[in-house]
C-alpha cells in the first residue's frame, strides 16, 4: 500500500491505473494480449488489400452487364477499378493447361481462366461487408431493444422478449436460408437480412445487465437529481454495460461471417454471378485433389477473418473486464511457460466464448 | 415445479406458433414450387402441375394456406399428427419422413456428442489444472483455431485426409523409420506436457510417451496389422487394462491397493469372457442388439459387485466406478467381432472406394450379417462424426477450462485443502462435480439445438438426416417439408431450453425454479 496525491491509500492494481483515463486503461490492458494486437493489423491489412486490390462496386444489382463503350463485360453499378491486373469475372486464357498458379496468378486460374486472386478478394469484400453490417445492426438493434426491455420492464419487456424468443426458436442458419431465398442473392441484403435476426442473444445480455445495474445506487442519484430516462439510460447505465456489449458484438462478428459463407455454400446466399468465399469453396471442392488451389485461399482467408475477430474479441475481454488479469497470450507468459513449471495464481474466471453463438452446422 | 414446466409450455407454443407462421409464409414466397413442372408443356406434364397444385393447396395464398396447415399440426398434441404431404419425396406424408429422418440424424449426433463431451471436459478441465502451461497455451490457441473453421471446408480436407489418404495408408501400412522417431519424440513431449510435475516425473512420461508410440506404429507397419486387423484375446485384454487404467488415472489413482485390485479384477474378468461373449454374439445374430445390451449389463453388474464386495468403507463409489469401467470394456469385445468380418467385407464392398467412405450413410445392397451391417454403419459414421465434434469439442473445453477454473478459486475448494484432503480429493470430489453443472446445462442446450440436424454436415456427407431434408425442401420450395423440420428442430430447442433449467436446479439447489 501507498499513498496517492490526495493522501488516500492505493493498492498495486489501482496505482497501474493512476492518471488514466478509462479508454487509456482499456487499451493498456488490450495492449498487453499481444495476438489481439497482432490481429488488429492483420485484419486491417486484409481490410486494405481486399477493397484496393480488385476495385470496389457501389450500387447494382450484383449481376454483369456490357458496356457501352469497350463491349466487354463488367458489374451492373459504379465500378471502381484497383490496381491489381485482373478481375473477378473476365474469362480469359490460362497460363497453364490446368490453371496452377504462376507469376502472372499467384493463387492459380479456374477451369475458365478467371484469376483465382482476384475472385477470393472480391469474395472477401463480400464477407467483410456481411460481417461489419451483422455486427453494427444486430448491435444496435439488440442494444436499444435490450436497454429498452431492462429499464422499463413491465410491457415494454415482454413484448420484446417474445418477440426475441420467437426469432431464437428458428435456428440461424435456416433464418437466413430462407429469408436469403426470399431476397434475393446479393450481399448486402444478405447482411441486413441476417442483421435483422442475429440480435436477441444480445438484447437478452444487455436487458439482464440492465436489470441488475438498475437497481444500483448511482442510478437513483441520478433519478433523484432529475436526469431524463434517455439521459439514464445512455449515459449513466450503458456505459457500464460496454464491455458485454463489445465482447458480444465481435463474437457476433465472427458468427456472422461462417454463417454468410455456409449460406453461400449450402446456395441459399450469395449466388453467382457474384463471388463468395463459401460460393467458391462449393464451386471447386470436387476438384481438391487434382487442383487445390482452388480449394486452399478461399478457406484460409474465411479462417483468418474468423481467427482475427475472435482473438481481437478475447483481448477486448480481458481489457474490459477489470477483474481479471491473464497472462494468456503475453509474451511474457507464453514464453516463459513454454516449457513447464510457471504457476501463476488464476485471479479469475473468464468469460467464455459462447458455444450458443456458434451454430452447430 | 409442475406449474413452472406447464406455464413455461404454453407460453413457448404461442411463440412456436407464431414462428411457425412466420417461417411458412417466407418459406412459401422463397421460390416457385412449380419450377421444374413448369419446363414440361406436354399433356402429361400438365396434368402433373394442376395435381400438384390441386394436392399442395397452391391457388392459396401462402397466409390462407397457414391456415389449412396449422389444423394438422396442431393434432400432434393430441397424438394425431398431420403435416401434409412432401412432393419433392414423391408425395410421402411429412410426418414419416420426419420419423425416419430423425432416427439416422440421432445416430450420427448421439456418437458425436458424446464424444465431444468427454473429450471436451477432459481436455478443458487438464488445460485448467495447469492453467498457464505450454499445453494450455496451445490448446487455447487450438480451440480458437477450430473455432473459426468453416465445416464445409474442414468437410473436404477430411474426405481427402481421413478418407482417401488414410484408406491408402490402410492398405499400405508403411511408415518410415525416420518418421516414427519424429513422432515419438514429439508424443513424449505432448504426454510430459500434459501430466506436468517436477523434473524427473517429465523425464519419465516423456520415456513412457516416446516408448509407447514407438511400440504402438512399429506394431503397425511391421506386422501390416491394418491390411487385416485382429484384436484377438490378446487385444482384450490389452484394450480392457489400458480401460482400466484409464478409470483409475481418472478417479483415486494407482496409489491405493483396494480399487487399484478391484478394476484389475473387472479387466481380467472382460478377458476371460472374450470366447464366450464372441460364442454368444456370433449365435445369436438375430437378436444382435438385444443380446449386446444383455452383455453389457451383465459385465457393469459384474464390476458393480466387484466393487461392492471387495470395496471395504468405499464400497459405493468403488461399486460405480467398476461398473462403468465394466460396461466400458464391451468395446474390444464388439471391434473383435468387427475386425473379425473385415476380409469379407473388404469383398464386399467395391474396394476402390477404400474401407471408409466418404458418403451416404450405409453400404446399399451389403449382404453381410447384423454386425457387418453395424460395422458398416459404424464406419460411415467416421468422418461426418469427426466434422461434428471438432466444433462442439474446441466450444466444451473452452467451457470447462473456464468452469473449472471458477470453481478452484471458491471458497469450499480451499477448506476441502484446508482439512487436508490430497489434491486429487480435492478436484474429484469438490471441484469436478460442482464445475460440471453448467457443463450439464450447456450440454442440454447443445443438445436440443443439434436434433435440428447439423445441415452443412449431412448435405455435405451425403446423411439423410434432418438437415438434408431442410436443405431439400428449401431448395425445391417444398413447404410442407421445411415446416416439419422447422416444426421438430423448435419443439427440441423448445423441450431442451426448460430440461436445462430442470438440470440446473436439480444439481445446484441454491437456483430455484418458479
Amino acid at each position: 500500500m501507498s499513498l496517492d496525491a490526495q493522501g488516500r491509500e492505493t493498492t498495486i492494481e489501482q496505482e497501474a491505473t493512476i492518471g488514466l483515463s478509462q479508454g487509456q486503461v482499456i487499451w493498456k490492458r488490450f495492449k498487453k494480449h499481444k495476438l489481439a494486437v497482432i490481429s488488429i493489423f492483420v485484419l486491417a491489412t486484409t481490410i486494405i488489400l481486399a477493397f484496393t486490390s480488385v476495385g470496389i462496386v457501389i450500387g447494382g444489382n450484383g449481376q454483369l452487364v456490357v458496356d457501352k463503350e469497350t463491349l466487354l463485360l463488367r458489374p451492373d453499378g459504379w465500378y471502381i477499378k484497383g490496381w491489381w491486373q485482373w478481375d473477378w469475372f473476365t474469362v480469359g486464357a490460362k497460363d497453364l493447361v490446368n490453371g496452377a498458379p504462376t507469376w502472372n496468378h499467384p493463387f492459380g486460374q479456374d477451369d475458365i481462366g478467371r484469376d483465382i486472386f482476384a475472385r477470393v478478394m472480391r469474395g472477401m469484400q463480400q464477407s467483410l461487408l456481411v460481417t461489419f453490417i451483422v455486427g453494427f445492426l444486430s448491435t444496435a438493434i439488440g442494444v436499444v431493444l435490450g436497454s429498452l426491455a431492462g429499464y422499463y420492464r413491465k410491457w415494454t419487456d415482454s413484448v420484446i422478449m417474445r418477440v426475441a424468443d420467437i426469432i431464437l426458436i428458428v435456428p440461424v442458419l435456416v433464418l437466413g436460408a430462407v429469408l436469403g431465398r426470399s431476397v434475393g442473392g446479393g450481399a448486402l441484403f444478405l447482411a441486413i437480412m441476417l442483421g435483422l435476426v442475429a440480435w436477441p442473444g444480445l438484447a437478452r445480455l444487455v436487458r439482464g445487465e440492465f436489470l441488475s445495474l438498475r437497481e444500483r445506487e448511482f442510478v437513483d442519484a441520478a433519478v433523484v437529481s432529475g436526469a431524463s430516462a434517455r439521459h439514464i439510460i445512455f449515459k449513466h447505465i450503458l456505459p457500464n454495460s460496454i464491455g458485454v456489449i463489445v465482447v458480444n458484438t465481435t463474437l457476433l462478428m465472427s458468427a456472422a461471417i461462417l454463417i454468410e459463407t455456409s449460406l453461400s455454400f449450402l446456395g441459399f446466399g450469395i449466388t453467382p454471378p457474384d463471388v463468395s468465399l463459401g460460393q467458391i469453396i462449393n464451386e471447386y471442392q470436387t476438384a481438391f485433389q487434382t487442383r487445390p488451389w482452388l480449394f486452399w485461399y478461399p478457406g484460409l482467408f474465411i479462417i483468418l477473418i474468423a481467427l482475427c475477430i475472435n482473438f481481437i474479441g478475447d483481448g477486448l475481454r480481458d481489457a474490459f473486464d477489470p477483474r481479471q488479469r491473464r497472462d494468456d497470450f503475453t509474451k511474457e507468459g507464453f514464453f516463459k511457460s513454454l516449457f513447464g513449471g510457471k504457476k501463476i495464481e488464476a485471479d479469475h474466471d473468464e468469460v467464455i466464448v459462447g458455444t450458443t453463438q456458434r451454430e452447430n452446422i | 415445479m409442475f406449474l413452472f414446466v406447464a406455464r413455461r409450455t404454453v407460453a413457448t407454443l404461442m411463440v412456436l406458433i407464431v414462428a411457425s407462421f412466420f417461417v411458412y409464409v417466407l418459406t412459401a414466397y422463397s421460390g416457385d414450387p412449380l419450377q421444374e413442372l413448369r419446363l414440361d408443356t406436354t399433356p402429361a406434364g400438365i396434368a402433373k402441375m394442376n395435381h400438384a397444385i390441386e394436392v399442395l393447396n397452391l391457388n392459396t395464398p401462402p397466409v390462407l394456406r397457414y391456415f389449412t396447415w396449422l389444423p394438422g399440426a396442431m393434432g400432434c398434441l393430441i397424438g394425431q399428427c398431420d403435416l401434409g404431404i412432401s412432393l419433392a419425396k414423391g408425395e410421402f406424408p411429412v410426418t414419416m419422413l420426419l420419423g425416419q429422418a430423425m432416427g439416422s440424424t440421432l445416430q450420427l449426433i448421439t456418437l458425436a456428442s458424446v464424444l465431444a463431451i468427454i473429450l471436451g471436459v477432459a481436455v478443458g478441465m487438464t488445460t485448467a489444472l495447469r492453467q498457464y502451461s505450454g499445453y494450455d497455451y496451445t490448446v487455447t490457441f487450438f480451440t480458437f483455431v477450430i473455432y473459426s473453421l468453416p465445416v464445409f471446408w474442414v468437410a473436404v480436407l477430411l474426405k481427402q485426409y481421413g478418407a482417401v489418404e488414410l484408406n491408402k495408408f490402410i492398405e499400405n501400412p508403411d511408415i518410415p523409420i525416420w518418421l516414427i522417431i519424429v513422432l515419438s519424440i514429439f508424443m513424449g513431449f505432448v504426454v510430459q506436457a500434459v501430466l506436468g510435475g517436477e523434473r524427473r516425473q517429465r523425464l519419465i512420461s516423456v520415456a513412457f510417451g516416446a516408448v509407447g508410440t514407438m511400440v504402438v506404429l512399429g506394431f503397425l507397419t511391421f506386422t501390416r496389422w491394418t491390411t487385416s486387423p485382429s484384436i484377438g484375446i490378446v487385444g482384450v485384454a490389452l484394450i480392457s487394462f489400458a480401460l482400466a487404467a484409464i478409470v483409475l488415472a481418472a478417479s483415486v489413482g494407482f496409489s491405493q491397493k483396494v480399487p487399484t485390485m478391484i478394476m484389475l479384477g473387472v479387466a481380467a474378468f472382460s478377458t476371460a469372457m472374450w470366447y464366450p461373449v464372441w460364442y454368444l454374439l456370433e449365435v445369436n445374430q438375430e437378436q444382435g442388439f438385444l443380446w449386446l445390451l444383455g452383455v453389457i449389463i451383465v459385465f457393469a453388474l459384474v464390476g458393480w459387485a466387484l466393487g461392492w464386495f471387495f470395496g471395504g468403507e468405499d464400497r459405493k463409489s468403488y461399486s460405480k466406478l467398476a461398473a462403468i469401467l465394466g460396461a466400458l470394456t464391451i468395446l474390444p469385445h464388439l471391434f473383435n467381432l468387427f475386425f473379425v468380418r473385415w476380409d469379407n467385407y473388404k469383398r464386399l464392398i467395391q474396394i476402390k472406394n477404400g474401407v471408409i467412405p466418404t458418403f451416404g450413410s450405409e453400404t446399399a445392397g451389403l449382404n453381410g450379417d447384423t454386425w457387418m451391417g453395424a460395422f458398416d454403419v459404424l464406419l460411415h459414421m467416421v468422418l461426418p462424426t469427426v466434422a461434428l465434434l471438432l466444433v462442439s469439442f474446441a466450444g466444451y473445453t473452452r467451457y470447462s477450462r473456464a468452469s473449472l477454473l471458477e470453481v478452484m478459486n471458491q471458497d469450499y475448494v480451499r477448506t476441502a485443502r484446508a482439512k487436508g484432503l490430497s489434491e486429487r480429493k480435492v478436484i474429484t470430489r469438490h471441484a469436478f462435480r460442482n464445475a460440471m453443472i453448467p457443463i450439464a446445462t450447456i450440454v442440454a442446450l447443445d443438445i436440443g439445438g443439434l436434433i435440428g440436424g447439423a445441415v452443412i454436415t449431412e448435405d455435405i456427407f451425403g446423411w439423410s438426416g434432418m438437415g438434408a431434408l431442410f436443405a431439400l425442401g428449401l431448395r425445391v420450395v417444398d413447404v410442407n417439408l421445411v415446416m416439419g423440420f422447422f416444426l421438430v428442430s423448435g419443439v427440441a430447442i423448445v423441450i431442451f431450453n426448460v430440461v436445462a433449467d430442470l438440470i440446473y436446479s436439480a444439481l445446484d439447489p441454491r437456483i430455484r425454479v418458479s
